[in-house]
């Protein structure tokens, strides 16, 4: 795995010096934030990604400063159970874009290294599976916020 | 005039039956969600809330009950549950001080009750943690064939948990009344609670 992990990277160093840009070039992060729990409880982070290249590219990781831990989890409703699970990647299709939002694709924050307080915000670096890498500012919400906060008439 | 007498018993009967706290058949009400009055047992449970008192479901008669079973743990969808359930207390106004959110805790073995105070506060004032033995908590999720499973732990020693999504609300006797599930729209959730604030015996 972290062979492939420095192949695929070193691949991605070769070929951004040629034609083809890195995924992360072509990828835009938006509505970034986090719903803040009490104590150091996981909190789940949501954004939205678009592509606008030719070529569907795949977020595989994040991590954080500001967290131990950073996963790329899928929440599922099925037969009236809520579950969680665990996902290797996430696809941003070619000039699409993918959602992370409540009830759906997020990051779990693990562990945060100081108390995260709503209005703060913490930076975190997404992955795609070509190696490249994108900052990310994500706000930290309330936990009962129901979205970052921009979009106006959803607000409660 | 004969009838008279047989209509005052029958209306007084009714009267006694309304005011009885243990009647089967609470009064019909035009509900827009899953109407399950008559087909699941009354509330009850003992459990430790989250100031650390043990209670049991005659603590909340006389309020309406939402029952959640959820666990502070779970990054996604509790918290969103809750934080719609905090705009449903919003929108219903005064009438949500008459009643509760109760976020029953799958998790005992984590969720102690400092960590559901803290957790709750932090979504509406009229939500309620509880927690307590396993064995309690288990008996509350079967009496209302509610289910949650333990995934295997990972090496870090976390742990997942499927659980129930559905919320049980109870009337202020403590009668089940309607199911609302994720799939449920928000207004329908608001209407039905606004028909069970609005009647049965205030506090």
């Amino acid at each position: 795995m972290k062979t492939l992990a420095t192949f695929s990277l070193l691949a991605g160093l070769l070929l951004s010096g040629a034609v083809h840009a890195t995924a992360a070039e072509h990828v835009r992060a938006s509505h970034a934030w986090i719903r803040v729990l009490p104590g150091n409880l996981p909190a789940g982070a949501y954004v939205t990604l678009e592509n606008d290249g030719d070529q569907a590219v795949a977020l595989s990781s994040a991590s954080s400063k500001t967290y131990a831990q950073v996963m790329l989890h899928q929440s599922s409703t099925q037969g009236g159970m809520s579950r969680m699970t665990m996902v290797d990647s996430l696809t941003v299709p070619a000039h699409g874009k993918a959602v992370l939002a409540p009830a759906g694709y997020h990051l779990m924050l693990m562990q945060a290294a100081a108390p995260v307080k709503p209005g703060d915000t913490v930076r975190v670096l997404l992955k795609f599976s070509d190696g490249s890498t994108l900052h990310a500012d994500f706000i930290a919400r309330p936990a009962n916020a129901l979205n970052a906060g921009d979009e106006g008439a959803t607000k409660p | 005039m004969k009838c008279r007498p047989l209509f005052l018993t029958a209306a007084l009967l009714l009267g006694a039956c309304l005011l009885l706290t243990g009647c089967h058949n609470p009064a019909p009400l035009p509900f827009r969600l899953t109407n399950v009055t008559g087909h699941m047992p009354p509330l009850e449970f003992s459990l430790t809330d989250d100031q650390g008192k043990t209670v049991s479901a005659a603590d909340y008669k006389g309020k309406v009950v939402l029952l959640y079973f959820g666990y502070t743990h779970c990054p996604d969808v509790c918290p969103l549950t809750m934080a719609h359930l905090h705009v449903v207390m919003q929108r219903l106004g005064k009438l949500a001080d008459g009643a509760r959110i109760l976020f029953v805790s799958v998790d005992p073995g984590r969720d102690t009750p400092e960590v559901l105070h803290a957790y709750v506060n932090a979504f509406d004032p009229r939500a309620v943690g509880l927690t307590g033995k396993p064995r309690d908590i288990e008996a509350l999720v079967k009496r209302y064939r509610s289910a949650f499973t333990r995934e295997p732990a990972g090496k870090d020693g976390n742990y997942e948990v499927s659980h129930s999504s559905a919320i049980y609300v109870f009337d202020r006797d403590g009668q089940p009344r309607v199911l609302s599930t994720p799939a449920d729209s928000q207004d329908d959730l608001v209407h039905d609670l606004h028909l069970l604030l609005s009647s049965g015996a205030q506090p």
